[in-house]
């Protein structure tokens, strides 16, 4: 028997709260991400890509919150445009891997045989690629920008989602009420809609939150190689990459936009967890 | 027996992923746009020469006979030229191994390190204020960007406090050790929250395994218990958890390996793209996931050796 032990003090009841306080806490920092993201024009007055080589790389002040970047962009203000490509991209990349890997793992699953084999061959050889190996590669193909990282996301992204609704589909079609919807004589693509996919989904939809994060990083590591979203576009990858060789006399221009990665991430698992525990009550 | 039963299953089983993996690339390669005769001539491409190139790569024939010459070269361990230098792609790959080699394991090594001690302390008690806190780990670790890692570990060990290089390889084995301790930390730190959380939850299930239970009733310590009997199977998890990862790992390494600027494998994929070098592109892709299909089966056969139930 596995014991739970609860009712410490402090730091235990903090770090072990309750599925909605993970669930309401990840969406308050992702809804403030968000905001900061959407309103950015009206909370920032600085261009995100205008230079202004008079003052280039200056130290905090009262105008320049976290200082300027070495062609006198407020960091500040690109950090909170970063915010726009890194969230918007790393939302829209998960999509199509979501729609396109739920229902084939539906289908693979619930009707087994040739087609069940085939799909999951083709996972099995997706899965050989590395992600990055895999994405360089699609950037010399179609080359650099959004569109290269949206499609690399799809291509080896889908995977996880097939795997997780077939297995989810594996077990939900030996359930009674399944079996009797069968013995009713209902259409097939009626008992996948209305009885079998309401029961996987929530799978897929909790691995998504982590996929979110994957594909943030996947944006900011591109963007790093300098092969994602192209310069000047305010990105936090690239202005990791920027603020690399300024390192030592601003610190913080590579280092804050690595924190936000870090929050967005942090938001997006406490979502994904609540989630969990909710649904496991 | 059973087990060469086992290892020859799964050697067929790999066979249609590397059939898979070479259309893959192969259509990869043939979905770039604009002609490699170009990219080759550059300025003085005419009509014949274009011709004749077209020739010479074999481009003007049918696909499916393209394919086939392509798989015959890869049988033959040949995974093209360079249009750039004009060396064998597998020659450039074999000059950089080391570097990639030199990651890959220190990457393990120390994810590893950091990795068992967390989930065996949190697993040993679980629900348990240390447990809560491991847990912790890997939520915001897996937030981390690898580069970004990579650059603070820079600012911290290798300008503030001079302690690691923090770029370049070295010359000598002593130097490549100390030139990649902090990209493989990156790397590690990068694979830890994975590692953590699975080999927390494959710890959990030994400790209720009946074995754990009859040495716990036999009057066996705790801490004997834990170090004989779930050490030992979380060793066993780990090799399953790293061989499943594989593929995360080998990615890690192109990143990070660009942050410290060593020469390794991935910089040579990355600097191919600029000079439209698409044999390298196609060699260092295919080889990649050469590794990743070996490793993942040289994990299973590991794990089934060191534990007989999987070959059953």
């Amino acid at each position: 028997m596995r014991t739970q032990r609860f009712g410490g003090k402090g730091i235990v009841k903090r770090l072990n709260f309750s599925a909605n306080t993970a669930l309401y806490s990840g969406i308050i920092i992702i809804g403030l991400l968000a905001i900061i993201a959407i309103a950015a024009p009206l909370l920032s007055h600085y261009d995100p890509i205008g230079q202004d080589l008079e003052n280039t790389l200056i130290a905090p002040t009262r105008h320049h919150l976290l200082g300027t970047d070495q062609l006198g962009r407020d960091v500040l203000t690109r950090i909170m445009y970063g915010a726009r490509i890194d969230l918007t991209i790393g939302i829209l990349a998960v999509v199509f891997p979501f729609i396109l890997g739920t229902t084939l793992g539906l289908i693979s699953g619930w009707r087994g045989g040739l087609f069940d084999t085939l799909v999951m061959r083709i996972v099995d050889t997706t899965i050989a690629f590395p992600f990055y190996v895999m994405a360089i590669a699609l950037v010399f193909v179609v080359g650099a920008g959004p569109k290269a990282i949206i499609l690399a996301i799809s291509l080896v992204g889908w995977v996880a989602y097939c795997r997780i609704v077939r297995a989810a589909v594996l077990v939900a079609k030996e359930l009674d009420y399944v079996h009797a919807a069968k013995l009713s004589g209902l259409p097939t693509s009626r008992i996948l809609r209305k009885h079998v996919l309401p029961n996987v989904i929530t799978q897929a939809i909790i691995f998504s939150m982590s996929d979110i994060v994957l594909s943030i990083l996947a944006i900011v590591s591109l963007g790093y190689l300098g092969l994602g979203v192209p310069i000047p576009t305010a990105e936090w990858g690239s202005m990791i990459q920027e603020g690399q060789a300024y390192i030592l006399q601003q610190w913080w221009i590579p280092t804050i936009p690595g924190v936000m990665v870090v929050i967005t991430g942090f938001g997006l698992s406490l979502i994904g967890d609540g989630l969990v525990k909710r649904l496991n009550k | 027996m059973n087990f060469l039963f086992y290892a020859g299953k799964r050697f067929l089983q790999v066979l249609p992923a590397l059939f898979g993996i070479s259309v893959v690339v192969f259509l990869l390669v043939h979905a770039i746009p604009g002609d490699p005769a170009d990219v080759i001539l550059g300025q003085r491409a005419t009509d014949e020469r274009v011709k004749a190139i077209h020739h010479l790569l074999g481009i003007d024939r049918p696909l499916l006979i393209q394919y086939f010459s392509f798989l015959g070269h890869l049988f033959q361990g040949s995974l093209g030229v360079s249009f750039y230098n004009n060396t064998a792609v597998s020659s450039l790959i074999a000059g950089r191994l080391s570097a990639t080699l030199f990651l890959m394991f220190g990457g393990i090594i120390l994810a590893l390190l950091i990795s068992l001690p967390l989930a065996i302390l949190a697993a040993s008690k679980e629900g348990a204020i240390r447990d809560q806190v491991v847990r912790v780990v890997p939520i915001i670790g897996l937030g981390m960007p690898q580069v970004w890692i990579g650059i603070e570990l820079i600012l911290l060990f290798g300008l503030k406090i001079h302690l690691f290089p923090v770029s370049g390889f070295g010359d000598t084995f002593l130097q490549h050790l100390r030139s990649t301790f902090l990209p493989s930390l990156s790397i590690a730190i990068g694979l830890s929250p994975i590692l953590i959380r699975s080999l927390r939850a494959a710890m959990l299930e030994i400790l209720e395994a009946d074995f754990v239970l009859t040495a716990k009733a036999k009057g066996i310590g705790r801490t004997r218990v834990m170090l004989s009997h779930v050490v030992r199977n979380a060793v066993i998890a780990s090799v399953t958890v790293l061989g499943v990862n594989i593929a995360y790992l080998v990615g890690s390494t192109v990143i990070v390996e660009r942050v410290f600027a060593i020469p390794a494998t991935g910089s040579l994929m990355i600097d191919a793209i600029s000079q439209r070098d698409y044999p390298i592109v196609q060699g260092v892709t295919i080889f990649f996931a050469l590794v990743v299909v070996t490793v993942n089966l040289l994990a299973d056969l590991i794990h089934a050796a060191l534990d007989p139930r999987v070959a059953l």
